[in-house]
């Protein structure tokens, strides 16, 4: 099993995160294991694996909504906590993780990648009320809300908006916190053509602009183009390198096989404890 | 410390004069009729408790609906039995060892929920039920039945003026939380998970807002009582979320259904000489039918009538 380190292949590039012999599990369920990898600073990462692969939780990782059983995730060198305490770590969630019926609007819900900043600002300011206060904050709202050509409908209640634009909202919660690491999940899943274009585009620009995109998603023809680096992932590392690399037939495919002979070793293990546990 | 205290207490019964004596200019504008009811001393300070505990229902009730707790409301309104048992065999006042069973059992919740395979629903029947059912055998060694009839259904004409005080205080501190924590509150109802991607606390979040809707539930008690409590922590915010899609647009519909159905119930029950509890919540799920009939966006009648006009 190839465990190798980014910065190997990738040279002299400064790292964003890194993180170091990291292991989580659901009930006691392994679901990463052994986990080394170094994510260049300025750079736009894809990581690809098959679903249940552990991509989704390496990210409830580095948002800090899961804690990890071993390992150290490091940012900028230091601990990942302070720099989301700073706001340095914009989120885009799935679509599915949100209640689309919450009573709120596109402006307030993009708005939210604002509170992070909003706690640097003096306590007696946040308390006028928002009509005033977040005048402070509507900068970035409304650029983001532009990027994502979506500010024509920043007054739309979320619950009204198709897939594609709920999927472009999510993006410009992220964007309008102007954060140095983009941590994004299936950003293009589900999403129509123009969209995904859109989208596309849009983090092309924020690569450029120096920002660390870092995306999840497990079928990429159209990101292939854009990125600098693939991880290929499936519970271990199975791969880092260029897109194309990575994206080979031969190496998807490796990436599938693993996904098997983990099942059924997963399912030998099971067995066989199982068998112990009627011996004894 | 005892004088501090007396004059907490002075200070308290002033403001709770003060607020009686503005609502009964309010309530001596309506026609003799109605504000006849309301010349007795009890029917006062039933009539203020009464919007105050619509009121603070009312701003819970919106978390309560849109993070899924309503099982939990009733399961924490359930547990806070046996503590009320508990404070008047050791002489304290009841909303003590309410607040603590209360908070106990809601975070024994979590805690299973967490720790083992046991599924959240499974964890509050459970847990609330154990603490309910405790409550009864030690209410059924030591108080009248009487007794546990207010506490089951709330006894708002018999209000004393320390639990009208209790209700104030659990009202401003709610008032105030909500103000000071609106952002942190709001993100973490919307998405957990951003709340925290974004450094937020929020296992203090989290539980900070148990503890608002315990406190709330405690003052709550002898209004309405432990058995229909979670019916003020539900069907106001439910009816708001079918008139509005605005947040705040939201809480103060909340409020204004939570604190009419408070006061319309309260004077229906005295007209009609009914249980005052039951009445209120009647009045309050009235409301909703209401709201789920006639609302502009998102009522039955008038999603029938543009599919007939469409067709």
């Amino acid at each position: 099993m190839a465990t190798t380190f980014m910065s190997t292949t990738l040279g002299q590039a400064a790292v964003a995160i890194d993180i170091k012999g990291l292991y989580a599990a659901y009930q006691r369920q392994p679901v990463l294991e052994n986990i080394n990898l170094q994510f260049p600073a300025g750079k736009w990462t894809a990581i690809v694996g098959p679903n249940g692969a552990g991509k989704s939780t390496l990210f409830h990782v580095l948002t800090g909504s899961m804690k990890p059983l071993r390992g150290s995730v490091q940012a900028f060198d230091q601990p990942i906590s302070t720099h989301r305490k700073a706001g340095h770590i914009a989120y885009m969630a799935q679509r599915e993780a949100i209640e689309w019926d919450f009573p709120v609007s596109v402006w307030e819900t993009v708005m939210g990648g604002r509170y992070g900043h909003m706690r640097n600002d003096p306590l007696w300011r946040r308390l006028l009320p928002s009509r005033w206060y977040d005048r402070r904050h509507a900068e970035a709202v409304r650029e983001a809300l532009q990027a994502v050509d979506m500010l024509g409908l920043a007054e739309r209640p979320i619950g009204a908006l198709s897939g594609g634009q709920k999927k472009r909202v999510l993006l410009a919660r992220a964007l309008a916190q102007q954060a140095s690491i983009l941590l994004l999940d299936e950003p293009l899943a589900g999403v129509d053509p123009p969209s995904e274009r859109l989208i596309l585009d849009v983090l092309a620009r924020e690569r450029l602009a120096g920002r660390t995109v870092i995306m999840v998603t497990h079928d990429m023809p159209g990101a292939r183009r854009h990125v600098d680096h693939v991880v290929l992932i499936n519970r271990f590392i199975r791969g880092v390198g260029s897109p194309d690399e990575m994206l080979s037939d031969a190496k998807l495919a490796e990436l599938a096989v693993s996904s098997i002979e983990q099942s059924a070793h997963d399912a030998q293990v099971a067995e066989a404890s199982s068998f112990t546990a009627a011996q004894g | 410390m005892a004088e501090l205290m007396e004059a907490l207490g002075l200070f308290g019964d002033a403001l709770v004069s003060g607020l009686i004596a503005a609502l009964m200019v309010i309530v001596n504008l309506l026609p003799g009729s109605i504000s006849d009811a309301f010349q007795y001393a009890f029917m006062q300070r039933a009539l203020l408790t009464s919007v105050l505990v619509g009121a603070i229902c009312g701003i819970l009730s919106c978390y309560v609906v849109l993070k899924r707790w309503s099982l939990l409301g009733d399961a924490i309104s359930h547990a806070v039995l046996p503590g009320v048992a508990i404070a008047y065999l050791l002489g304290w006042p009841f909303f003590i060892g309410a607040f603590i069973t209360g908070a106990l059992t809601s975070v024994g919740i979590g805690a299973i929920e967490r720790h083992t395979r046991i599924k959240s629903d499974a964890a509050m029947g459970l847990m609330f039920t154990g603490a309910f059912a405790l409550g009864i055998v030690l209410i059924s060694k030591i108080a009248s039945s009487t007794h546990l009839m207010h506490i089951l259904f709330g006894n708002v004409l018999g209000v004393q003026q320390s639990a009208l005080l209790l209700t104030l205080v659990a009202s401003v501190i709610a008032l105030l939380v909500v103000w000071l924590a609106y952002r942190p509150l709001l993100l973490y109802a919307f998405d957990p998970q951003q709340a925290q991607a974004l450094g937020f606390n929020t296992s203090v979040i989290h539980y900070g807002l148990i503890l608002l809707l315990t406190l709330t539930i405690v003052a709550s008690l002898e209004t309405v009582g432990i058995i229909l409590v979670v019916a003020m922590l539900i069907t106001p915010g439910a009816t708001a979320h079918l008139l509005t899609d605005r947040f705040k647009t939201m809480m103060l519909i909340s409020v204004g259904v939570g604190v009419s159905s408070a006061v319309i119930g309260l004077w229906l029950s005295v007209v009609l000489d009914v249980a005052s509890g039951g009445t209120i919540v009647l009045v309050a799920t009235s409301w909703f039918f209401i709201a789920l009939l006639f609302s502009p966006k998102h009522g039955l009648l008038l999603r029938q009538w543009r599919r007939w006009r469409m067709g």
